[in-house]
């Protein structure tokens, strides 16, 4: 079968639990045992005290589309999602923020808004990968 | 001594005394990256009066080490550096030339950039991926718009920036590409040619990103005393400031405001003495028309959200109050992938007053500031014909 998308690659050792938990269906992201705050992307040490005890916590997959923009080509020749689509950053309620697709919603400047509330999807590429994507809350745009 | 007497004693010990491209810039087929580099260099040095085996200090970043363009031009020197922290490594390398040749580590100081960035010849792709290839990649992320757009559409909702505000930028900066005959678009601009132009990734059109060339450009430094004997007016470095924050967007801390930027304005205005007002010419990196103005407000230059009120007609246009970009900028004259080079040999150019029709009358103190990657690291110089 032809993927529509690039396959997260490679898939780094410290990252593992992350995709693990997609293929399962569950944003899981790590949080520093020590000053206790969440973080991404996973690395074996907090980017905020730099303490090497890191666990991992599942989010409750909502936030807020922090930006956004409409893509109307694609450089890279292995992304064959048709154009235009909606590249974006959300702010995860548990602060950190992630690269990720806005789906669900019209690709129209006038129909997306900064700060609007999203919530987690899951959109399955192989077996073993899926990837997190986010919709507006509510299902559609206002 | 203080940290400040430090940085004021660098200041001004250092200047500039050789400037030029590669012998064409544009779309070159015929030329590999390397020979880029190696034309850039030997105008560069001829322009300062000085031989290439007089070179002892190589500075370049990109895909050649500085142990390839020492080879390549023949020389063995005595100090490399070939830090790469995105397109604004040659700026924040003129500040390391200026520490290593004030220490006497070398002589003569020269600083390359080389990119066959649209016609990809003599070029071997090799990149880190681990991050982007798994958070970024399977979204359609790649390329730099599909992360510049993101700052600039967080940008007009939090301040209310227009398309149009964008869009002036590029007007302005093509007036000054008009009247510089290297500059690869020159024909006439308008905020509704930008408007109409073709929509890449909204918020940016066509017009709204830099060009794609093939160019090389290379400066050449020396330690003042030395530089009266050379064949041009010396600019002296007054300043020189460095920053690096993030690599990853979603690592930036205020998607907004680049704090790389802040930092190496505050450095090189402190090492140079000057504040932001000071300035009568500006050269900043205009890989998007959002750049520059995030840059003025980084930079304390303006308020935040306020930068693109520097780019409007008699501003930063010619005959304007402050010139910004004369030589064309990223998004007219040419952009081979590494830009920073290019805004260092504009500034010299207008501080020798040898710019021809836009030249600006009688401008002393220049302000170069750059960025690599998405704002990520930055380097600022303060340049002046006067010590
Ligand atoms: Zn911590």
């Amino acid at each position: 079968m032809d993927l529509e998308r690039p396959l997260p690659t490679p898939i780094t050792p410290e990252c593992r639990p992350y995709w693990e938990g997609a293929r399962d269906g569950k944003l899981m992201i790590p949080k520093c045992r020590a000053c206790g705050k969440p973080f991404m992307y996973p690395r074996v040490a907090c980017p905020f005290c730099a303490s090497r005890d890191v666990g991992w916590v599942q989010a409750t997959g909502r936030g807020k589309l922090f930006s956004f923009e409409i893509a109307h080509q694609i450089l890279n020749k292995a992304f064959k999602v048709k154009t235009p689509v909606v590249l974006a950053m959300v702010e995860l309620e548990e602060g950190p923020r992630i690269l990720t697709n806005l789906v669900g919603v019209a690709p129209d400047p006038k129909q997306i808004r900064c700060d609007m509330p999203v919530e987690v999807c899951f959109e399955k590429l192989t077996d073993q990968v899926s990837l997190p994507m986010f919709r507006p809350v509510g299902g559609g745009a206002r | 001594m203080s940290d400040l007497a430090k940085m004021r004693e660098l200041s001004s010990s250092v200047c500039i005394v050789g400037v030029d491209e590669s012998d064409e810039l544009g779309t070159l087929p015929g030329k590999s990256q390397l020979s880029l580099h190696v034309e850039a260099i030997t105008n560069a040095v001829r322009d300062a009066g000085l031989k290439v085996s007089d070179v002892d200090g190589i500075f370049t970043a990109g895909q050649h080490s500085p142990a390839t363009i020492g080879e390549a031009i023949g020389v063995v020197p005595r100090y490399v550096d070939g830090t790469t922290v995105g397109g604004c490594s040659f700026i924040i390398m003129v500040g390391h030339a200026v520490l290593a040749l004030h220490h006497g580590l070398c002589d003569v100081a020269v600083v390359s950039h080389g990119e066959s960035g649209r016609s990809g010849v003599g070029v071997s792709p090799r990149r880190d991926t681990a991050l982007p290839g798994q958070f970024e990649f399977p979204y359609g992320f790649g390329g730099a718009p599909t992360y510049f757009g993101l700052i600039t559409t967080r940008h007009m909702h939090e301040h209310g920036t227009t398309l149009e505000q964008w869009a002036q930028v590029a007007v302005s900066t093509r007036k000054w590409a008009a009247l510089n005959p290297k500059a690869r678009n020159r024909d006439p601009l308008t905020v509704r040619d930008v408007l109409d132009s073709r929509p890449v990734v909204w918020p940016f059109n066509i017009l709204n990103i830099c060009l794609v060339t093939d160019a090389g450009g290379a400066v050449v430094l020396t330690r003042a005393d030395r530089a009266k004997d050379c064949a041009k007016r010396p600019v002296y470095v007054r300043g020189a400031g460095e920053g690096s924050e993030h690599v990853m967007l979603t690592q930036m801390r205020d998607l907004t405001f680049s704090e790389a930027t802040r930092r190496s304005g505050e450095k090189a205005f402190a090492m140079a003495g000057v504040k932001g007002t000071d300035f009568d010419h500006i050269m900043l990196y205009d890989a998007f028309t959002s750049g520059p103005p995030l840059m003025l407000e980084a930079l304390g230059l303006a308020k935040r959200g306020e930068g693109v009120h520097f780019f409007a007609e008699g501003r930063s246009t010619p005959g304007g109050k402050l010139p910004i970009n004369t030589n064309g900028g990223g998004l007219s004259y040419t952009h081979s992938g590494m830009y920073g080079i290019f805004p260092i040999i504009e500034a010299t150019r207008q501080l020798r007053h040898e710019c021809g029709a836009r030249q600006v009358p009688n401008t002393k103190l220049s302000l170069v500031n750059g960025m690599g990657g998405m704002l990520s690291a930055a380097g600022t110089l303060v340049l002046s014909n006067e010590r």
